[in-house]
């Protein structure tokens, strides 16, 4: 079944209803918050969602900056070894 | 007891020297050491001391410590079910190896004082580079190699800070110090470059993902976590742990996020996890000791898991970038299923071996006040299912189609990854199992409404923001420079280049003298050549009137004078 169509993980239409559910599932983790008490230590836990928005941007920071330390410290997967035969070759 | 009093390490580094010649019985070798050593461990009485005296000093071999039996079982678990994986796959190279690796590995928690633990230390250090020698190619060597430089510094280190210590205070003793000499800070430099600590962290993912598949398995998790269990019983509440490991955690996932093998990724989130058991240790509060040992505890069950999982997919498909790989769950739905456990319990989800564990440490920061670490340590936590927990299973089983069917992994592999998924989930939903394991007690409890729900909306939405910024986040074949540039790179061209200027300084230099040479040469040809002044044929005649010349001198100063 496998060879005519892709498995049900991988059709579009299935794929929206995925998100739809993770949707409703991070709407539940949210209202679920309401009925719970923080406890305080640093006067910022009790904010709404406190958990959720700042997991969600502090997320988003480290991919940006990962990123942005990637355009400096990405090199192609055989820096090394042509480093390697290069200076082997002008030594010899 | 003294038919007992046998070092438990040394039943596996001795017993691993029979795995050669028995090439036959080697399954019931690599199960039956394994347990052999466990039941050594706990039939030692609490608090038992071996004493050998060797030239004297009074070694400890052995003393049983809480904490040092908590760790010298999970090592013996983990060389068990370690085993079990490799039983079919692995050489008999790579066995007799992992096992001397593992059995030092429980030596040095066993060791009562510091000379023992410095043997074993290096025995751990040549144990865990033949592991990764054992690979067999090329590629492997070379990484052993640079592996080896760096773990020989380390003792070097190491060795001089015990030496200086042992003549300041006169003691051997393996025992908490205040750094108060040049020694201790070099015992704790040496303990801190096998935990990864900055700047030569690179070693963990440059070495490790070049070992084969078992062989990765075993490497993660005994160098680091012994490390982790030195700094513990030496060094605890030593501030400057607190910074060291929040850059480790952090350095874990940029590195991780930017990382293309997913052998690679998973070597990176080793020491972004070692990196809160280090802040956990210099909080130093008796429930951050404790969540540091608990979680060096679950750690090495649920990253052995991990790479239990990407070693079964490089063993059918031999590949290992995450460009190459993704759609795998359709026909290894085991190891994916087994795969995932291990990424919930890494990333802390509630009902994991890791969410009972690692909470106890951002718990101390947060009791201790300190705002900087809680908040750094709550947004490692997002960054951990970021980087491992979702990146690795979305690219390695998931993602798009890679076309590739593999079957799933072997029985015996499949068997290893069970029992420990068992084990992640088992420590999770019954936490008191290892609570009591620990070195003090644990007034602890994990499982309450507001915890559960602060865990479930940070990672939930670090998962949105994974699906959200991931068309930022597309693989690309490539490495990210690391400090091992330094010593990979910019000091191999600079000696490189020493050699050839050096070459080149010589080839002047004998030119030059060559030409110096030639002129002095001219000059004695000139001087005392056959046709030199100095070398002419004088005729006799001249002879005699110069001779008859200074004697009518002589005659004529003598009439004068």
């Amino acid at each position: 079944m496998n060879n005519q169509q892709p498995h049900w993980l991988m059709r579009r239409k299935n794929i929206r209803k995925l998100w739809f559910g993770f949707m409703t599932i991070l709407a539940a983790s949210l209202i679920a918050g309401l009925f719970v008490h923080q406890h305080e230590y640093f006067g910022i836990e009790h904010s709404f969602g406190f958990f959720a928005w700042y997991g969600f941007i502090t997320c988003v920071g480290m991919v940006l900056f990962s990123k942005l330390l990637g355009v400096f410290l990405k090199r192609p997967e055989n820096y090394y070894q042509t480093n390697r035969t290069d200076t082997e070759i002008t030594h010899d | 007891m003294t038919e007992l009093a046998f070092p438990p390490g040394l039943i596996l580094v001795l017993g691993a020297l029979f795995v050669p010649f028995l090439a036959k019985l080697r399954t019931v070798l690599i199960i039956g050491l394994p347990v052999i050593c466990l039941l050594f461990v706990w039939l030692l009485p609490d608090s038992y001391i071996l004493r050998w005296s060797f030239m004297g000093f009074e070694l400890e071999p052995i003393r049983v410590s809480v904490i040092g039996r908590l760790f010298a079982t999970v090592f013996a678990v983990m060389t068990l079910v370690g085993g079990i994986y490799a039983s079919r796959q692995a050489t008999n190279f790579e066995l007799t190896a992992a096992l001397i690796y593992a059995g030092s590995a429980i030596g040095v928690t066993l060791a009562g004082d510091l000379i023992t633990l410095f043997v074993f230390w290096e025995l751990m250090a040549i144990g865990s580079t033949l592991v990764i020698w054992a690979a067999g190619h090329e590629a492997a060597y070379r990484a052993s190699m640079r592996y080896l430089l760096i773990h020989l510094l380390g003792g070097v280190i190491l060795m001089a800070g015990i030496t200086g210590h042992i003549v300041e205070t006169d003691s051997i003793r393996v025992t908490s110090l205040q750094l108060e000499s040049i020694a201790q800070y070099l015992i704790l430099a040496g303990f801190l470059i096998n935990a990864g600590a900055p700047p030569l962290s690179a070693w963990i993912a440059d070495a490790y993902p070049e070992a084969s598949p078992s062989g990765t398995v075993f490497l993660s998790a005994f160098t680091t976590k012994t490390a982790v269990f030195t700094l513990i019983v030496m060094f605890p509440g030593t501030w400057i742990l607190i910074p060291i490991g929040i850059y480790m955690i952090f350095y874990g996932i940029i590195y991780a996020l930017l990382e293309n093998d997913m052998r690679r990724i998973l070597a990176y989130s080793i020491v972004n996890q070692v990196g809160f058991m280090v802040t956990g240790i210099g909080l130093g509060t008796e429930m951050a000791i404790n969540g540091a040992a608990a979680h060096a505890f679950a750690h090495i069950i649920y990253k052995a898991l991990l790479l239990m999982s990407a070693g079964a997919v490089l063993y059918r498909t031999g590949k290992r970038r995450c460009t190459e790989l993704g759609g795998l769950f359709q026909t290894m739905p085991w190891t994916t299923l087994f795969g995932i456990i291990g990424a919930l319990a890494i990333s802390s989800f509630p009902f994991t071996s890791g969410f009972v564990s690692k909470s106890m440490i951002a718990q101390s920061a947060a009791d201790q006040h300190l705002a900087i670490v809680w908040f750094a340590l709550t947004a490692a936590s997002a960054g951990v299912f970021l980087h491992a927990g979702i990146k690795f299973p979305w690219y390695v089983f998931f993602q798009q189609d890679s076309g590739l069917r593999p079957p799933e992994a072997p029985g015996n592999m499949q068997l290893a990854m069970f029992i420990f998924a068992f084990l992640c989930l088992f420590l999770g939903i019954y936490p008191q199992s290892l609570y009591a394991l620990l070195p003090f007690t644990v007034n602890y409890e994990p499982y309450t409404a507001a915890h559960l729900v602060a865990q479930f909306q940070l990672l939930l939405f670090a998962g949105l923001a994974f699906f959200v910024m991931l068309p930022l986040m597309k693989r690309t074949l490539t490495i990210s420079l690391d400090f091992d540039w330094f010593y990979r790179y910019l000091f191999k061209t600079l000696s490189m280049s020493l050699i050839q200027q050096a070459s080149r300084l010589g080839s002047q230099l004998e030119s030059l003298s060559r030409q110096n040479f030639a002129r002095l040469f001219d000059g004695l040809h000139r001087h005392y050549g056959p046709k030199g002044i100095l070398s002419r044929t004088w005729p006799t005649g001249s002879m005699v009137l110069w001779i008859a010349i200074l004697l009518g001198g002589f005659l004529l100063l003598d009439t004068l004078g």
